[in-house]
């Protein structure tokens, strides 16, 4: 059968879920991004997905707009694991636990 | 010269002034100038205005000097009254106020220079403030001077200040008048909002005016300034300050608490005579009070030592035949007990000021004895005095009293009002009294001035006659106590009783309907009066004089040790209040604030305070500086964000 | 612009001005500059209140003297003063107090000077402010911009518990006055919804309003609205229970800052009550007087005992403050224009009468350090001046005929009678309580025999502090024996706001 808005719709369900899951079981800061790489993504896909449904481009349009922004994020995102990185040499977010009670 | 009638308060109120900034640098003499002339000056006023009032024939003449006081519809002026009525009290009070100051001169002569003037500064606003009291021409004029009597009172009676006992007694004078004053403004306020006016002309004419508002208010205001009297005046229950006041100097306690202060309830009820005149019950309240005070301070005579003591529980007990009197509607003959008792009371008290100087500030009683072989002066007026007090005929005393207790009398034979029996049991008080203080003040004479001295031949080396500036007042005054009786003979009727013929314009009396006293009862009950009070003194005489002197009563005392006890300690009534009234006070004073302030209200901030604390406390937890657990927070909320907005 | 067209603003700013010139540009150390300069702005001030009196016509019920200058028009905020009787009073016991408190603390503030000048003249010109503003939310302006210097004079200049009483002082008021926002802002909403359409928040405009009632409490608006104006008053006079800040503050504060606080600030309270509540809402006015004449007599009755068993000398005169406070609002709450003349008479003589007594415990304190009535004891042989002035202001407080005391509790209980006449005879038992409590403080320190060595060599009033207190003894005589000038200024004022 022809894959339909509802299949797009659940894989990006699924990648959504599984970036959530890479954000919030991982220890390390470049797994974390790489999470946050696939929930962003998996927007994507439901938005085009909705955009071809629908049969407008505003759907397409709005998906440039959050590429630009994962790019961004990732670039302030590397650049915090750097700063990190050379505070404790490793990249794991559970030894950042300072500013705590 | 009638317009000239405020500057007889002036003069005292400089007088103060002057020596309140002066204290420290004036001399003896010349705070007894300013002192004693400033009274002078004053006393000179206030006969030059008796002698152009005396042409008057009772007019009211009013002075008034300028609005005091306007704030919606109450409007209140300083204004000065003198009618027969406030014409008797500003003679005798500015006479025997100047007596006394001259006296004070020679009494107060060993204090330091400016204690010297702090007396008399004090002394010279007493006069201001009874002036002030007994010429208002309204409530609120009269309630000034009545507070700054008490002021003075407070002032005078701390005079020793250094010693906690005198202290703790002017403080204790004050407070319990405060009580009387807090009946005394509420009788005001009452007034004012029946009436619209608290001004004593404007309330007599408002009263007439409408009879049947004046029937309902009369009562109640009648007996809230009662309240205000009884504070004032000494009565039960309110006469506790009285003897404890003896703590300041004798002078003091002569001029304030013998002669004018306390006698200010008395003028206060005569001078509201007319609310009194529409309310059998208060009137009845009025004599009842009087009466029981009466002999109550009699007894209370009987056993003490102090010769002071004994002259204040004998004032307390005049005090209570003036309102027995009053009660009975005799208004008139209450004023002119308040008269006569001036005149002898000063002239008892400043007696006993001359044998304490004497005896080197003993007023031990006991410590005394055979004085009048070397005080003659002194002895003969205290005598001449006791005399006048006891109500021996002739002597200015018997006539005020007689004439209460006929007026007492005639109300119970006559069926006053429908109380008839009370006034005649009151009217048996009254007998008894007299009997009693016959007794109690011989009994002082003789303890003081016969016998043989018993305070130790250091102090015998002592005793002296006082100097002429203490001795001539006493002359005056023992002079006064036999003559000013003489314009109030009520034997021969109204026509011969000059004193009631003066007042009876501003102070009528209540006259008892269709009773009158024959002639022959007229004298078997002044038979009745005489012969009690020469009993008395010659029980005292048993009791007092010869040479076992003082043998029966030490019997009697341990015949009945309990009873005897009792009286000595003045009915513990004193331990009553304090255990009744002033501990719990201050339990409940600490209680309020440790229990309900800090404990309760400041416990609820408190509390707030502390849960607030413990809220940040717990929400602190969420800090966990844990990324994911904010990843996951962040998760967490956006989902239910989306649900929210979904569902 | 002519001068009365800018005398309240002088009025107002001058001090403030002063104080921020004096932050901002005086030299750290230089003591006496800072203190010449607080005493200048004060005598200043005082002159341009009594400037301001002698401009005033008592026989106008009308704001006087107004100004009114638009500051954020689109939501109807403006600057406006205007004085009317009542507000007058209260400026001229603000001017005349402020130099006593400059006067006493003279030589006792003697560390970091600047700031606590400054923090005065910036009080005094909130006092002032919401006082004269007749733009509401120009008075709530005023009204916070007294908490911060308050909270710093009591926090660094103050007593040992400092930090605490501050805080306690600070978060109390300021959450009465939070509440009133809301209730201000309600009732520019009300003025918007109603016919002009305009957002305005000046007072004539609100006056005119007719804020509707309701069903119940929480379905009144005008009783909701005058709840949290009242709050915020209650707070500040203070009305039991909720005066507990009232102590610590006091005791805790330097002699200035209890002078002002109890001579003014308590005032403000009062002052609220009578131009904000009474003439906004009056039915709410009426359903609530039962339950403030309970809590007035209560205050008065209980603020007695309290002080009666106090042993802290400075904390004995704050609870006499809750006390006649207390007399003021049964003044207030008994309505008749006899009672609130004399309510408003008390406000004044209780700032003398308690403004001296603070200023006269300082005094001792000074000298030795300790407040407890069991550290005194016969300083009358050793100090007689101050003895003078301590029974002056006591008898002031007490109430005897003579001085101020006597006619505003007499105007105010006379007043009451009519329509409270229950609540009257239980104040008037306050009578007795206060002459109990305050004498038995007069005898404990003054009379009695001197048994501490410690208070043997103890100076008498220096001249400093016989010039703090001078003004403030002859006002109370002079009220006292003619209090008509005061009396008259009020009374057209006072007839509005309780007629209107």
């Amino acid at each position: 059968m022809a894959p339909s808005t509802v299949h797009f719709v659940i894989l990006a369900a699924l990648l959504f879920g599984i970036g959530a899951a890479g954000v919030l079981l991982r220890r390390s800061g470049i797994a974390i991004l790489l999470g946050i790489e696939l929930m962003l993504n998996a927007g994507n896909l439901a938005l085009v997905a909705f955009a071809r449904q629908h049969g407008s481009l505003d759907g397409q349009v709005f998906v440039f707009f959050v590429m630009a922004v994962a790019a961004a994020e990732v670039a302030v995102g590397l650049a915090l694991l750097v700063a990190i990185f050379r505070k404790q040499q490793a990249i794991d977010v559970d030894r950042l636990a300072i500013m705590r009670w | 010269m009638l317009n000239l009638l405020w500057l007889v308060l002036a003069f005292p109120l400089a007088g103060a002034v002057v020596l309140l900034a002066g204290a420290r640098r004036f001399t003896h003499r010349t705070t007894a100038a300013v002192g004693v002339g400033a009274t002078g000056l004053s006393l000179l006023v206030a006969l030059g205005v008796l002698a152009s009032y005396a042409g008057r024939h009772g007019e009211v003449v009013t002075q008034t000097l300028y609005r005091w006081i306007a704030a919606g519809d109450f409007s209140v002026e300083v204004a000065f009254r003198l009618d027969p009525l406030s014409a008797v009290m500003l003679f005798f009070v500015t006479f025997v106020g100047f007596l006394i100051h001259v006296y004070s001169t020679g009494y107060m002569h060993d204090e330091p220079p400016t204690a010297f003037a702090r007396y008399f500064a004090y002394l010279n606003l007493f006069m201001f403030a009874m002036l002030t009291l007994v010429l208002g021409a309204n409530l609120l004029v009269l309630f000034v001077g009545w507070e700054g009597v008490g002021l003075c009172s407070y002032l005078l009676i701390g005079f020793y200040f250094e010693k906690d006992w005198c202290a703790a007694a002017g403080k204790k004078a004050f407070v319990v008048n405060r009580i009387g004053d807090f009946g005394f403004l509420l009788a005001i306020f009452m007034a004012f909002k029946a009436f619209g006016t608290v001004d004593m002309a404007g309330l007599q004419a408002a009263m007439a005016a409408d009879p049947a508002a004046a029937a309902r208010w009369a009562t109640p205001i009648a007996l809230l300034l009662f309240v205000g009297a009884v504070g004032k005046s000494a009565q039960l229950p309110l006469y506790v300050w009285l003897p404890d006041a003896m703590a300041g100097p004798t002078p003091v306690s002569a001029l304030i608490h013998a002669a004018t202060m306390v006698t200010a309830g008395v003028y206060m009820v005569a001078r509201t005579s007319f609310v009194y005149a529409l309310s059998p019950t208060a009137l009845l309240v009025v004599a009842v009070v009087g009466g029981l005070t009466a002999v109550f301070a009699a007894t209370i005579g009987l056993a003490q030592n102090d010769i002071k003591k004994v002259l204040a529980y004998s004032t307390v007990s005049q005090l209570g035949y003036m309102f027995m009197g009053a009660g009975a509607g005799a208004f008139t003959a209450a004023i002119f007990h308040v008269f006569t008792h001036a005149f002898f009371k000063a002239c008892l008290f400043l007696g006993s000021g001359s044998v304490i100087h004497a005896c080197g500030g003993e007023q031990d009683m006991r410590k005394m004895g055979g004085l009048r072989h070397h005080m003659k002066a002194t002895y003969w007026t205290f005598l001449v005095a006791t005399l006048a007090l006891a109500g021996i005929p002739v002597f200015a005393g018997f006539f005020s009293k007689d004439e209460i207790l006929a007026k007492v009398f005639a109300a119970g034979a006559g069926n006053l009002h429908g109380y008839g029996k009370v006034y005649l049991v009151l009217w048996g008080l009254g007998v008894a009294g007299a009997f009693l203080t016959a007794f109690y003040m011989f009994r002082a004479v003789y303890m003081t001035f016969f016998g043989s001295f018993r305070g130790g031949p250091e102090a015998e080396h002592h005793l002296h006659e006082s100097p002429g500036v203490m001795v001539w007042p006493l002359r005056i005054l023992a002079a006064g106590s036999v003559v000013v009786g003489f314009v109030g003979i009520g034997f021969f009727g109204p026509r011969f009783n000059l004193f009631e013929r003066f007042l009876h314009p501003v102070a009528p009396g209540v006259e008892v309907e269709g009773w009158h006293a024959g002639p022959a009862l007229e004298v078997g009950l002044i038979a009745l009066s005489v012969g009690v009070a020469v009993a008395g003194i010659l029980l005292a005489r048993r009791f007092y004089f010869g040479p076992d002197a003082g043998a029966i009563p030490a019997r009697l005392a341990t015949a009945w040790p309990r009873l005897y006890r009792t009286v000595a300690n003045k009915y513990w009534v004193d331990e009553g209040y304090d255990a009744a009234i002033v501990r719990p006070t201050n339990r409940l004073a600490w209680w309020l604030w440790k229990g309900l302030d800090t404990v309760v209200i400041d416990g609820v901030l408190v509390s707030l305070a502390f849960f607030t604390e413990i809220a940040g406390d717990l929400l602190r937890f969420v800090q966990t500086g844990n990324v994911r657990n904010y990843a996951l927070m962040v998760l967490g909320g956006a989902v239910a964000a989306a649900a929210w907005l979904l569902l | 612009m002519t001068l009365s067209g800018t005398l309240l603003s002088a009025l107002v700013l001058t001090p403030g001005t002063v104080g921020l010139l004096l932050l901002l540009l005086a030299p750290r150390d230089a003591k006496s500059l800072h203190r010449w300069a607080g005493m200048l702005a004060s005598l200043v001030t005082l002159g341009l209140a009594l400037l301001a009196w002698s401009r005033f016509d008592p026989a106008d019920p009308a704001f006087q003297l107004v100004e009114a200058r638009p500051w954020l028009p689109s939501l109807g905020i403006s600057y406006r003063l205007g004085v009317d009787g009542v507000a007058l009073v209260l400026v001229l016991l603000t001017a005349l107090l402020q130099p006593v408190v400059m006067l006493s603390s003279w030589k006792q503030i003697d560390d970091k000077v600047k700031g606590y000048v400054a923090s005065m003249l910036i009080l005094e010109t909130g006092m002032l402010g919401a006082f004269l503003a007749t733009d509401l939310f120009l008075f709530y302006v005023f009204w916070e911009l007294m908490l911060l210097p308050m909270y710093f004079i009591i926090g660094v200049w103050g007593g040992e518990r400092r930090v605490y009483a501050a805080v306690k002082f600070v978060i109390f008021t300021l959450a009465g006055s939070l509440l009133m926002l809301v209730g201000i802002l309600y009732l520019g909403s009300l003025h918007k919804a109603s016919a002009p359409g305009t957002w305005s928040f000046a007072y004539e405009d609100i006056a005119r309003l007719s804020i509707p009632g309701g069903e119940g409490f929480w379905h009144n608006p005008q009783l909701l609205a005058f709840a949290v104006f009242a709050l915020a008053f209650a707070i500040k006079v203070p009305v039991w229970p909720l005066h507990t800040w009232l102590p610590d503050a006091h005791v805790e504060a330097p002699t200035g800052g209890s002078i002002i606080l109890a001579g003014v600030l308590l005032k403000l309270g009062t002052f609220g009550f009578l131009r904000y509540c009474r003439p906004l809402f009056p039915e709410a006015w009426e359903a609530a007087t039962p339950l403030f004449v309970t809590l007035a007599v209560i205050a008065i009755v209980v603020g007695a005992l309290v002080a009666y068993a106090q042993k802290d000398l400075k904390k004995l005169v704050a609870y006499s403050s809750v006390s006649h406070m207390g007399f003021i609002m049964l003044g207030l709450f008994a309505g008749t224009v006899t009672s609130t003349q004399g309510a408003l008479l008390q406000m004044v003589n209780h700032g003398l009468s308690t403004g001296s007594l603070f200023l006269l415990v300082g005094v001792i304190y000074d000298r030795r350090h300790t407040r407890l009535l069991e550290d005194f004891g016969g300083l009358a042989r050793v100090m007689p001046l101050y003895t003078g002035a301590f029974l002056i202001a006591t008898l002031s407080s007490i109430g005897l005929p003579g001085l101020n005391g006597f006619v505003g509790e007499l105007l105010i209980l006379l007043g009451s009678f009519r329509t409270q006449p229950v609540a009257v005879v239980i104040a008037a038992t306050g009578i007795v309580l206060g002459a109990v409590y305050m004498l038995t403080v007069v005898q404990r320190v003054f009379w009695n025999p001197l048994v501490h060595e410690a208070n043997r060599g103890l100076a008498d009033l220096t001249w400093q502090e016989v010039t703090a207190f001078a003004p403030l003894g002859l006002a109370m005589f002079w009220i006292g024996v003619y209090p008509m000038p005061v009396l008259s200024i009020s009374e057209a004022a006072i007839r509005r706001l309780i007629g209107g």
